[in-house]
């Protein structure tokens, strides 16, 4: 069996949404280079819809092809659905990630979250913080 | 098209290794130890390997011990001089710091039954010299375990110095040449070693096949109980196959080293000298003394296991002591080893050459290198932050 599906190696390949966005309405930075994944979200945000969403990630495989179908499964979704996403949805969307790569997924999640945070305290929007907790991730 | 470069991680196997496999495997199938004629005549072929063997190494046919690999031969070595020093009552082994695991771990298990190991730091360049080993040596050191070609960055270690050193204050000498055997000149008494390990299928022989040379009068402990193969320090029937595909690969290389070292040593200078010019970037390793197929680098805002992926798409088949290639979180202790940062040690290259590479095949590499890095390194937010100046670069 090959390391990755074809999906996640299409995704990494060929990454969408790959760049910045210039006066992002959100951006969200997460991970660190010590534990060799970093991933950064920017969001362009109208009417609490992601109207353009563009990543960059350093890191393996894995993180591109996350980042890459993360970026792919907000685009164009209110700001509530992009809340729901969730790291197992990611690397569904993927057809699986190996075990030990999960944590890939947790950080594109955690990404997006962290950019929507961002967006709401630029824009004095108040939003519950509880609710917005980083998931335990034992793995970064 | 497919490049292979990662010779250090295994070889293809040579016409040699292989003819001589395939008879073994076809028609020569008895036991060695069964008293039949086609059996005795595996003996002989047996023991006419390890001749050919003991002879490339400038050893005694009976100092030569068949084993699974390299790995094997590492513990067997290492777990055979600790448990005789018990009745010395010596417990200090001497070792460096980027030793491969089958020697760190076999070291981590004597620890943790009471030996102290002392961990030899190998400094920028990832070299140690014998006045490092002579300092370390005291009354307590039981054995000295240095290999002779670090596996992933391609140093060589000056193990005659080291072994001169060992001999001199009578401690044993190991030395891990698994990376050595077939591409430099290895001499055991003229580099005074008492043990050494090889692996056949790092010189174009067959996986799961290698020896240990033990010096006489070093006490083997067998690992396998079962039969007295082997001299009794190694049971179970005899991978003849194996062991004939290994002393032919051995001879072959043994005897071309010169020409080999030559023509590789070429092909790797112009990959270094290449992919040089890549800015923020880094040759690991010994620069002077070095494998002669060894390329080793480090490139700063990327990671390692999406250029060996990228790579492979181009054909180019390489590895990295990166640590999302090896499931852990923790980059190469080697790279850490030589004082890189996390940051940098996650993105590391490393391209084997053996002399089934051609010069086409490097020219080709150097701008699939480049052209990869830069396309990592265009997503990378590690490299947008160097670039715009929030953050330093590490690497020149």
């Amino acid at each position: 069996m090959a390391l990755y599906s074809e999906k996640v190696m299409d995704h990494f390949k060929n990454p969408r949404n790959v760049g910045t966005i210039d006066n992002a309405d959100g951006v969200g930075e997460v991970g660190n280079a010590k534990c060799g994944d970093i991933m950064k979200i920017y969001l362009k945000i109208d009417d609490d819809i992601i109207t353009d969403v563009k990543f960059e990630t350093f890191g393996c495989g894995s993180a591109i092809a996350s980042s890459s179908m993360a970026t792919e499964l907000i685009k164009g979704k209110p700001l509530k659905d992009a809340l729901e996403l969730t790291n197992k949805a990611v690397a569904e969307a993927l057809d699986g990630l190996p075990a030990y790569k999960m944590h890939c997924s947790v950080l594109a999640e955690q990404a997006i979250k962290r950019a929507i945070i961002d967006y709401y305290e630029k824009n004095g929007i108040p939003y519950d913080k509880e609710a917005y907790a980083d998931r335990e991730d034992d793995e970064t | 098209m497919k490049i292979y470069l990662d010779n250090a991680s295994t070889t293809k196997m040579s016409d040699a290794a292989l003819a001589a496999m395939t008879s073994a495997l076809k028609e020569d199938y008895a036991n060695p130890s069964s008293l039949h004629s086609m059996g005795q005549r595996m003996k002989e072929l047996l023991e006419t390997a390890r001749n050919d063997v003991a002879e490339r190494l400038g050893a005694l046919p009976s100092e030569i011990y068949f084993t699974s690999g390299g790995s094997e031969s590492d513990n067997q070595a290492i777990i055979s001089v600790a448990k005789s020093a018990l009745k010395t009552g010596k417990k200090t082994i001497i070792t460096t710091a980027f030793e491969h695991h089958a020697v760190l771990h076999t070291l981590e298990k004597l620890e943790s039954e009471g030996f102290t190991v002392k961990y030899l730091p190998v400094g920028k360049t990832g070299n140690v010299s014998a006045e490092q080993v002579a300092a370390a040596i005291d009354e307590d050191t039981c054995l000295v375990s240095v290999m002779a070609a670090n596996n992933e960055i391609g140093s060589l270690l000056p193990i005659k110095e080291i072994g001169a050193v060992c001999k001199d204050k009578r401690v044993p000498f190991h030395t891990d040449a698994v990376q050595a055997v077939g591409h430099v000149k290895i001499n055991v008494n003229k580099q005074n070693i008492d043990l050494l390990s090889l692996s056949a299928h790092k010189f174009h022989g067959p996986k799961g096949i290698g020896a240990l040379y033990a010096r006489r009068g070093v006490r083997l402990k067998s690992l396998i109980e079962g039969g007295a193969q082997e001299r009794g320090k190694r049971a179970g029937t005899e991978n003849l196959p194996a062991i004939l595909g290994m002393a032919a690969a051995l001879k072959e290389e043994t005897s071309n080293i010169e020409a080999n070292a030559k023509k590789i040593t070429a092909m790797r200078d112009k990959l270094i000298k290449g992919l040089s010019t890549i800015p923020h970037s880094v040759l690991n390793g010994d620069t002077k003394n070095r494998l002669p197929g060894n390329v080793h680098f480090c490139f700063e805002g990327i990671e390692g296991e999406s250029l060996l992926l990228l790579l492979d798409s181009y054909g180019i088949e390489a590895s990295s002591g990166s640590a999302c290639t090896s499931g852990s979180l923790d980059p190469s202790h080697v790279l850490l080893a030589i004082g890189h940062p996390h940051e940098i040690a996650h993105g590391s290259l490393r391209l084997t050459i053996s002399r089934y590479n051609t010069d086409e095949e490097i020219e080709q590499t150097i701008p699939a290198v480049k052209k990869v890095v830069e396309r990592l390194r265009n997503m990378s937010p590690v490299w947008r932050d160097k670039v715009n100046g929030v953050k330093p670069f590490l690497l020149p």
